[in-house]
């Protein structure tokens, strides 16, 4: 116990004055402390006491950072490596794991290429605004390697797409009228989310960022609840979040589909033989139609004739509604919301002024200076809404246009805008390495298959060292 | 054979035209890169509260994607009057003025209390309990030197994109540091002991 002074009678009064004011909260006899003087003058010591210093912890190093890319780039080297040139279902979810654990659990989710949209967005629409050179390599990256590997980065880099992964438990096939009217959420996502980077109004990606809350281990209820529920559905509808939702899924598609070397169920030739039909849990395998009864032409001319009608009107009601729509989205961003409730407030003057536009009074910014900015972000809104309602207008039309086109296909194909390459229908096809050692000879079975593919020119060994007959 | 022709040239030209809108979604990446390349300053940035614009709301407490917030309250010797009777230490109607915990004002106990010379006492935070309520700030920018303020410690802050507790903050106080300087110490900015008021204006904007 340090020792207390002695308290005088005049102590005691002037002690119990000040907490008298203190208590009632009424401060008149100090001045503010942001004027030019101190209320109590800095004490002169007279035992030699040095005044200690305020601790500045760091934070994350650079280098730390630089490490945390190459990191990145070399697993996305080692995943096109494992899915496209060792076809290894095993390498691809072991590379899975220690993604979940390095950048999912030691990261906890952060920096991530998902994120990273937002940071290139306002870096590119805010001058004020920089985006650091690892989260602008973070972002490049894994669509460069979509260019040429496809989306190798979904099935072995990503920590959300990890997680997912884990808990496919007994997935189901969606219909397909679902799957493509659920597709244009993300779309509409990535579109909101720039939208919101671009007018500094928020980073909408990482607020609702399902997951991060299980790799900190640590977040607001909502949240979590958002997490579980998609691990929930994540475990009969494969990796729900990555489909429907993942915005950056889409510019890793417009990638991927051009993509020069991509992971194929086969290695050699398709033979037909459907074992692969049930591998993918998330319906990326396209089937061949090569037999299949065609529809009348004239049939498929007019609706395709409809469908171009039908496009420039989905543009413009896809605008129109983006219009209606920027003035509610306009106020997630901190002026306008605080600029709204300043002129209601003088609409009403019986309100009760709410801490933002109090705050807002105290500070002493002039009120034009808010409703300008408040101004412009609404405009920006409004033709950011026209713009991303027409894009998404355009894209919905032509996902219909897309569908309604048959284009033939004889072997079993992956889709390869949205397939993860994540392998697992490699081991399904029999041309595959793994089914070499298969062959026993010997065996009654096995030597009536091999009599088979001799009589059809073509050999185990042949089929498996990738070479077709 | 006119007819397995004619099917080659639609193969190839249905080829030409993936190639060419490949290679436009090449270029569009680099162009994205380039340009974003071209403004970023190699400087990472990172997430700080200006103690000259902050209000003591109590968001820095309940808005943080951590528990316990990852914003704390420091303290700043060269303001502080070591007073006897500190208002950010003790309860408005503390019975008594010892460490007892009925006459702190803290609720989680965070602030120490160290006795120097008559009539001098130190008061230091200690950051693993502190909960970054803002309560002894406010009592002591109301009756004191205002020597307690908030900062984002770093070594706690996970440095997330969207800080929660930016976008619910009503006085615009968060700013973006550089990470290579990333505090505003108040003896340093206090006007009475004004050191550097030099911040670049781009960090002074709330992104």
């Amino acid at each position: 116990m340090p020792p207390q002074a002695p308290a005088s009678l005049w102590r005691r009064l002037a002690r119990a004055l000040v907490l008298l004011a203190f208590a009632l909260g009424v401060p008149g006899w100090v001045t503010t402390a942001s004027g030019d003087e101190m209320r109590f003058p800095a004490p002169t010591f007279t035992n030699g006491y040095k005044l200690p210093e305020t601790t500045v912890p760091e934070p994350t190093s650079q280098t730390q950072q630089w490490i945390d890319v190459g990191v990145l780039v070399a697993a996305l080297s080692l995943a096109s490596w494992l899915a496209i040139r060792k076809r290894t279902r095993k390498g691809v979810f072991a590379l899975m794991m220690f993604s979940l654990i390095y950048f999912g659990f030691i990261k906890q989710g952060c920096v991530c290429p998902i994120g990273a949209i937002q940071n290139v967005t306002l870096s590119l629409f805010d001058s004020n605004y920089a985006v650091p050179m690892t989260v602008l390599v973070f972002f490049i990256t894994p669509l460069a390697f979509a260019l040429f590997f496809g989306r190798v980065f979904c099935a072995s880099v990503c920590a959300l797409g990890a997680i997912q992964d884990l808990v496919i438990l007994k997935p189901i096939n969606l219909p397909r009228k679902l799957t493509i009217g659920l597709s244009m959420i993300p779309y509409a996502y990535l579109g909101v989310a720039i939208l919101f980077a671009a007018t500094n109004t928020g980073f909408v990606i990482c607020r609702y960022d399902p997951f991060i809350g299980f790799f900190r281990l640590s977040g607001n209820a909502p949240y979590l609840y958002l997490g579980a529920g998609f691990l929930l559905a994540g475990m009969f509808i494969a990796r729900p979040y990555c489909r429907f939702f993942c915005p950056y899924g889409v510019l890793l598609g417009f990638m991927s589909r051009f993509a020069r070397w991509h992971l194929s169920i086969t290695p050699s030739e398709c033979v037909n033989c459907r074992l692969c039909e049930k591998s993918c849990p998330f319906d990326y395998v396209e089937k061949p139609n090569v037999g299949l009864a065609r529809e009348n032409r004239a049939v498929g001319v007019q609706r395709l004739g409809y469908l171009f009608v039908m496009l420039p009107c989905l543009i413009v009601l896809g605008g129109w509604v983006g219009h209606r729509l920027s003035v509610p989205m306009s106020r997630y961003n901190h002026a306008v919301m605080v600029a709204e409730n300043l002129l209601m407030e003088k609409a009403n003057p019986g309100m009760t002024p709410s801490l933002e536009t109090t705050t807002f009074r105290t500070q002493g910014t002039p009120e034009e200076k808010l409703m300008a900015e408040a101004r412009l972000v609404r405009s920006r809104m409004n033709a950011g809404g026209w713009l991303l309602g027409g894009l998404l207008g355009l894209v919905f039309g032509t996902k219909l246009i897309g569908v309604s086109i048959s284009r033939t296909r004889k072997d079993y194909e992956v889709d390869k805008t949205h397939c993860f390459s994540c392998a697992r229908c490699c081991p399904y096809c029999p041309s595959d390495a793994i089914h070499k050692g298969n062959f026993v000879p010997g065996n009654p079975a096995d030597d009536g298959a091999l009599a088979l593919a001799k009589q059809q020119g073509t050999t185990p060994e042949a089929i498996a060292k990738g070479k077709s007959s | 054979m006119p007819a397995p022709e004619s099917k080659t040239n639609t193969l190839t030209r249905l080829e030409f035209i993936r190639q060419g809108f490949g290679r436009l979604a090449a270029l569009s990446l680099g162009v994205i890169g380039g340009l974003a390349a071209f403004g970023t300053r190699k400087k990472n940035t990172v997430w700080q509260i200006d103690p000259m614009k902050c209000t003591q709301c109590g968001k820095c407490a309940t808005e943080c994607v951590l528990t316990p917030s990852a914003v704390k309250c420091v303290q700043s010797y060269p303001i502080c009057g070591y007073c006897r009777l500190c208002f950010g230490y003790f309860q408005p109607n503390a019975p008594e003025l010892t460490s007892a915990a009925e006459n702190q004002l803290c609720p989680t106990g965070a602030i120490e209390r160290k006795f120097i010379e008559d009539p001098y006492w130190e008061y230091n935070i200690k950051e693993d309990a502190c909960i970054g309520c803002s309560k002894c700030v406010k009592a002591c920018e109301m009756f004191g030197n205002a020597s307690f303020y908030l900062q984002v410690r770093h070594d706690i802050c996970v440095n997330c994109n969207d800080c929660s507790i930016a976008r619910q903050c009503p006085s615009d106080a968060w700013v973006r540091l550089p990470a290579s300087d990333p505090y505003l110490l108040k003896h340093q900015l206090h006007p009475k002991t004004q050191l550097r008021m030099d911040l670049p204006e781009w960090t002074k904007q709330k992104s």
